[in-house]
């Protein structure tokens, strides 16, 4: 059987301002027909510079500096545009990332998959949208004929990726390449994605590069994987083989960091840093954060705030009833407890943070910490409260939480200079330098910004910036989402490490089950602003009793093993 | 630990170098350095704007003949040795005059740049921090000032409040104020629930700390590339209000004013009354919007690698 796509010994360079860097050093990679390949590694490896040399969508600075790439014979690399315009789309398609940003806003969906028919002359303007229609059948949307009309605003980020899959798949392509497709997505949504991806695939006879940064995903749906490290391939195996015995150290790793059923904490640190396991937290049976009956209300689309204000309270006078993101929820955390808190986007995990968090004022309903009423104080004057300092949060995403203008040291002290008992530069400098050591980030870089700090490192900084002031409390609002799993891995040993060091209580919100699983004692799982089901982690995972949970669990893909 | 964080960084066309990055001054200096010997145009812009400054702040020590002077018997006569832009109307050494002006078309053009900054660039942030009516009423103020052709309101302004450098710093920065308050909303608004915002509300900063300590040094490299563009237009507001006899009175020397004395004559040949305070006009705005692109390297943290 002859391959579809043979890649020799591809080579890309970026031109920057310290001279050439080779993105892909001499990457070999075989796509059979019909095959699915998975491309995987953490960023920066360069998996996805080499679809898009592939593809011949490089960047200005980049070019395709050796090797050669054929496409069932035909010689892309030295195909000219016009060719390349047409092979992509009808021979070759992609999927992207963020499916929203891969669609035009202000075009109608099935406008936009017309184009793409007629681009190729696969339809007329007779049958064009019959066709169109029939692609957003294949792609299981509900009610074809009406969305047909919809713009990807209407649609959620699954349905959109459902579009774009749609567009892809539109001509008939050979190959597929999916570029992080279910990145961003909820676990129940990404099955559902990468089911139809497959399903869809198979029955076309068509081949596909999945290139995903999750292990797990890659073990469920690829028939061989390529492990990249660095811009160079380390390991290509059957997908099967990679998993059940990894050759290369780097997979090792990489298979190891990745939480799974079973695995510990420590367990995904690489075996030669591993340190002695924590002792168990000492969880006394104070309570230390008491939620009751949290309800946060907003008005339904069409009745703005200023005009509620306006009518008085005008909201309970609308026939229609406010959106209700938390209804009603309440939960306890003890001193030195973990709790983790799951659920998928929207079931208002966040809006719970950030009302806890005293960012955002509830509807009704109790927040005590300590014994003290914080949920009296308006979210507008908790900033000059004394408890301020009491509660403190580590953000999603590293480099968004970090001020682009403020360098390491001064993001850290922030905290200490505005609310801290410090005086003088000195001092606040020698804590800073205290606090980085505990978060073990490296001094010379705390004067640096944070476009010069890789991403754990910045994750790092604001974990220092949280615990600078010794809150009682810290709010974990998916601290690793954005990070690969080796740091991942890392930055959770910290997390736990500084918990049984410093004795605080965390409060984990995460889409992860298997992620909170390793760091909390007790997990509460939201759907629609409810709690569905609360216990011990282990209880929850191992024997779910709620359906959702179940159905929660079973989406998410692990490698096996 | 370490080894695992250095497999980490972001992608490699971005990644960072192992020496440890100068820090404070040095690295400002250094950088200034790298801005204007990397691009050409930009170097070239700074050297302008040195000679601007210069002409600007020596221009009455350097010139070499008084610049209000008049001497009928050497009137009207063409650029020579002696008189290096000519001579006009009533025989004052033009070269004198367009050098000595340098310093007052300056001195309106920073002013007035640097009130719109403060009072638009203020206004804006708040506009786009706290939204609401806060923002409606400074967006509606905005709209207001933008109801208007921009120079007929600048005319009206300082014919309202009479002929003095003041009046026309004033109504210059009116004009300007739209502008300036629209980008400082929009910039501010699409950070007001930045991460980095809501840590700072944690850390305890108030809601005014937040805005002038975290939003604004971020919104400072595209405010500071606006501040050089109408530095350029403050100078033409000036020297065109000038020109209609609506700003500085004659016969102090200005651009706006030679340019305007200088246009009866070009008909009957002696084009350089007109042409060599146009010209210096022309250059300085024309520095300046050079000027805009150099800036916003230097204070784009995101190029400073």
């Amino acid at each position: 059987m002859t391959a579809l796509l043979d890649v020799k010994a591809l080579t890309v360079e970026f031109a920057t301002r310290r001279g050439t860097v080779q993105a892909v050093k001499t990457v070999d990679l075989e796509v059979a027909k019909g095959e699915t390949v998975g491309i995987v590694g953490e960023s920066g490896s360069g998996k996805s510079v080499t679809s898009y040399a592939v593809m011949r969508i490089l960047d200005r600075a980049g070019r395709i500096a050796g090797g050669s790439v054929a496409f069932s014979g035909l010689d892309l690399k030295g195909a000219t545009e016009a060719q390349m315009t047409d092979i992509r789309g009808r021979e070759i398609s992609m999927i992207f990332q963020n499916p929203r940003m891969a669609l035009n806003p202000i075009r109608k969906v099935g406008r936009q998959i017309e184009d793409v028919l007629r681009r190729h002359a696969q339809a007329g303007s007779m049958d064009a949208r019959a066709k169109a229609i029939e692609m957003l059948e294949q792609v299981k949307i509900a009610r074809p004929e009406e969305r047909y009309h919809a713009y990807p605003f209407e649609l959620s980020g699954g349905m959109c990726q459902r579009i774009v899959i749609a567009l892809a798949l539109a001509c008939r392509p050979q190959l597929l390449i999916a570029d992080e497709p279910t990145t961003g997505l909820d676990v129940t949504t990404q099955k559902a994605v990468m089911d139809l991806v497959t399903e869809l695939t198979r029955a076309r006879g068509m081949s596909t590069i999945l290139i995903t940064h999750d292990l797990g995903l890659a073990a469920a749906y690829c028939d061989k994987v390529v492990v990249m490290k660095k811009g160079e391939v380390v390991e290509t195996a059957a997908a099967r083989d990679v998993f059940a015995a990894p050759k290369h150290d780097y997979t090792q790793k990489l298979m190891c960091a990745t939480p799974r059923p079973g695995s510990t904490l420590r367990g995904l640190l690489p075996a030669e840093v591993a340190a002695a396991p924590n002792p168990p937290a000492a969880v006394s049976g104070e309570v230390l954060l008491k939620v009751q009956n949290l309800v946060k209300e907003y008005p339904r689309q069409g009745v703005t705030k200023s005009g509620a204000q306006m009518f008085g309270r005008g909201a309970a006078q609308e026939p229609e009833k406010p959106f209700r993101a938390v209804d009603g929820i309440s939960f306890e955390i003890r001193r030195g407890e973990s709790l983790g808190l799951v659920g998928e986007s929207g079931c208002g995990k966040s809006t719970t943070s950030m009302m806890v968090m005293r960012l955002l004022d509830p509807t009704s309903g109790n927040i005590t910490l300590g014994g003290d009423d914080i949920g009296a104080i308006q979210a507008k004057s908790f900033a000059s409260s004394p408890h301020r300092r009491r509660i403190q949060m580590v953000f999603q995403d590293p480099t968004d939480s970090l001020n682009p203008r403020f360098t390491a040291s001064r993001a850290i002290a922030d905290p200490l200079m505005r609310m801290g008992a410090l005086k003088g530069a000195g001092a606040v400098r020698a804590r800073c330098e205290q606090l980085a050591n505990l978060v073990g980030l490296p001094l010379d870089l705390l004067d640096r910004f944070p476009h010069q700090m890789s991403g754990g490192q910045k994750a790092r900084v604001g974990i220092a910036r949280a615990i600078a002031l010794d809150p009682e409390l810290v709010i974990l609002d998916e601290p690793t989402a954005a990070l690969d799993v080796s740091v991942q891995a890392v930055v959770l040993n910290l997390l736990d490490d500084l918990k049984a060091k410093l004795g605080m209580s965390y409060l984990f919100v995460s889409h992860d089950l298997h992620v909170v699983r390793l760091l909390c004692d007790r997990v509460i799982v939201m759907r629609q602003g409810a709690i569905v089901e609360q216990g011990s982690s282990q209880d929850v995972l191992e024997a779910p009793k709620a359906d959702y949970t179940r159905e929660l669990i079973s989406a998410i893909p692990h490698p096996p093993g | 630990m370490s080894a695992i964080d250095a497999s980490a960084t972001p992608s490699p066309a971005v990644s960072e170098a192992p020496a440890r990055p100068a820090t404070g001054l040095s690295a400002t200096l250094g950088h200034a350095r790298y801005v204007v010997t990397e691009n050409p145009v930009t170097g070239f812009a700074f050297a302008l704007f040195a000679v601007i400054l210069l002409a600007a702040i020596l221009g009455p020590a350097l010139a070499p003949y008084d610049p209000l002077a008049s001497d009928t018997a050497a009137a009207l006569q063409p650029p020579s040795a002696a008189h290096w832009f000519g001579t006009d109307q009533v025989g004052r050494d033009i070269f004198s005059r367009v050098l000595v002006a340098t310093r007052l078309d300056l001195v309106i053009a920073v002013s007035s740049v640097a009130l719109v900054f403060a009072l638009g660039g203020f206004a804006g942030i708040c506009a786009g921090f706290y939204g609401g009516w806060t923002d409606r009423l400074i967006s509606r103020v905005s709209d207001t000032i933008m109801a208007f052709p921009l120079f007929v309101l600048a005319m009206g302004i300082v014919a309202a409040l009479g002929n003095t450098v003041t009046n026309i710093v004033i109504a210059t920065a009116i004009v300007n104020f739209p502008l300036y308050q629209r980008i400082a909303r929009a910039e501010a608004n699409v950070r007001r629930d930045a991460g980095f915002v809501q840590a700072a509300r944690l850390t305890g900063n108030s809601e005014m700390r937040i805005l002038l300590c975290q939003i604004l040094p971020n919104i400072m490299p595209i405010m500071a590339v606006q501040m050089s563009l109408t530095m350029g237009y403050a100078i033409l507001n000036a020297a065109g209000l000038s020109f209609i006899g609506l700003g500085v009175k004659p016969p102090t020397p200005e651009w706006g004013i030679m340019v305007a004395e200088g246009a009866g004559y070009i008909i009957s040949g002696e084009w350089w009354i007109a042409l060599f305070p146009g010209l210096a006009l022309m250059i300085s705005v024309f520095c300046f919007n050079l000027l805009g692109d150099g800036l916003r390297d230097i204070i784009d943290p995101q190029r400073r690698t």
